[in-house]
């Protein structure tokens, strides 16, 4: 046991740049996945036939591959129109990932809103577009609070897999520590409590913000 | 002398798939007038009401707002509802704002009115219909009377020229009906043109200047409150005057 926190100890200055680009990694994909997401649930709401099977189509492509072989695709595919480095690469990867994921949850928490809240808009001469923006969606993701939250714990475990196409993130660190000592199980059993750290961060402040929502429901 | 006419529908249809809901609906309303509709579940009068201000769309027929056709091919829809306000049973409050900030959102983002004065004119509204120390409460910690005081003040807020109120005390606990129909009545003896669905009978009597009974989408009387309630020519207007008194 004081073998691995001297590890720990020791490792702290290279995990800590690891720790920095998971987060990094994470926020920027989980940005951009918001926004992919709310595009896609937007298509598909919008009753428009050829909108809604474009979005269909996204969603079902990447539920039925596995991560790993979007990012790949992305990277190879990326880096044969423009030259990208492995964080932008992953970052988009994952996002494009999340973004399906998100789309659906986003969709979910709109049509949960009830039909009256868009007839309330509309018969005070708001626009759709209007009432969508300040009546609907403040709604609808205040709905969708613990589900995104859930979805962005998944996202920061998903990270780990760019470090598949070379970036320094957590579980790249540990790898690189791990093949130079040969002991693999400490360093990745160091990257796996950064993991929960993160993790029950993110659930903390996830749970704080249900809370105060809550206040005006 | 003949006074402005509000609203005028001629021959009004409309269909729900296989279900023909109106069936060439007539109907006038004077400036400054109260008409109240009323009659059987399912006859029809939510959906005239939606058809007036276009949340739902006819099949056919003619509505005039203020004298003017109006048809969603060539018109800006958007600005003959902020004309035409309504007031839903169920209130239809925004959950995520005050209820000061229900009555000022349209106004600031519909007719960009400046917030400072958005804000002032919500709170005249407000304190007109008794909620002066309620600006900052959110909707859910309301009494339903209260909720639905606030949506006919976040109606008003725009200013309309023509009010529709849709069974606007029928979610409520009896002992809270009256605060809402004092508020309307109140709204009434301003001047406001109102056309109002609902099942209260006093407040057709006292406050309505003409009443409408439909049955299965036509409209099968209409006349003046002491007339229809006390001598119905109709046999379907006795029928069902019998059946709610
Ligand atoms: N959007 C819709 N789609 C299909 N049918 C509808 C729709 N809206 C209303 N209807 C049907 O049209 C008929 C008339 O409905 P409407 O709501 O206008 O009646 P109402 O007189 O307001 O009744 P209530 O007193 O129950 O409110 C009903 O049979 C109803 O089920
Ligand atoms: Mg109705």
């Amino acid at each position: 046991m004081s073998h691995i926190l001297d590890v720990f100890i020791e490792s702290l200055p290279l995990f800590m740049e690891g720790l920095k680009i998971t987060l990094y990694l994470s926020t920027a994909s989980l940005l951009i996945a918001l926004i992919i997401g709310l595009f896609f649930a937007i298509l598909k709401i919008s009753t428009i036939k050829p909108l809604e099977w474009i979005a269909d189509a996204y969603i079902w492509i990447i539920r039925g591959t596995p991560l790993i072989v979007q990012i790949f695709v992305l990277y190879y595919g990326i880096t044969e129109i423009v030259l990208i480095n492995a964080f932008w690469a992953g970052a988009i990867g994952l996002a494009v990932h999340s973004g399906a994921y998100i789309a659906e949850i986003i969709r979910g928490s709109i049509q949960s809103i009830e039909k009256g809240q868009m007839e309330a808009g509309r018969s005070l001469g708001m626009t759709k577009v209007q009432t969508m923006r300040k009546i609907i969606l403040p709604q609808a993701f205040r709905r969708a609070v613990p589900s995104l939250g859930n979805q962005f714990i998944i996202g920061i475990k998903d990270s780990s897999l760019v470090s598949f196409i070379g970036a320094q993130e957590l579980f790249g660190v540990s790898s690189s520590l791990g093949s130079n000592s040969f002991d693999f199980l400490t360093f990745y059993s160091v990257a796996a409590v950064y993991y929960l750290f993160i993790v029950l961060v993110l659930s903390v402040i996830v749970n704080r913000i249900e809370k105060r929502l809550a206040r005006s429901d | 002398m003949a006074n402005k006419e509000m609203v005028r529908v001629e021959k009004l249809n409309k269909a729900f798939g296989e279900l023909h809901v109106l069936k060439n609906v007539d109907l006038r309303v004077e400036e400054s007038n109260v008409v109240v509709l009323i009659g059987a579940s399912g006859s029809g009068k939510s959906t005239l009401l939606r058809c007036l201000n276009f949340l739902e769309f006819k099949d056919d027929g003619r509505i005039f707002i203020e004298g003017e056709q109006v048809e969603k091919e060539t018109h800006n829809l958007n600005e003959i509802r902020q004309r035409v306000g309504m007031v839903f049973q169920h209130f239809n409050l925004f959950p995520h704002k005050t209820v000061l900030e229900n009555v000022i959102e349209a106004p600031i983002i519909v007719k960009r009115t400046p917030k400072n004065n958005a804000i002032e004119e919500g709170k005249a509204l407000l304190n007109k219909v008794g909620l002066g120390d309620k600006y900052d409460a959110y909707p859910s910690t309301l009494s339903g009377g209260q909720k639905q005081r606030v949506a006919i003040a976040r109606s008003l807020a725009m200013k309309p020229e023509v009010m529709l109120f849709d069974e606007p005390t029928s979610a409520l606990d009896p002992e809270l009906v009256g605060e809402v129909l004092t508020t309307m009545k109140e709204l009434a003896d301003e001047g406001m043109t109102m056309v109002v669905v609902t099942h209260e009978m006093g407040f057709a009597r006292e406050v309505g200047d003409w009443v409408m009974y439909m049955h299965d989408g036509k409209i099968v009387e209409y006349g003046r409150p002491q007339e229809l309630f006390d001598h119905p020519k109709e046999q379907r207007t006795k029928e069902f005057l019998g059946s709610i008194l």
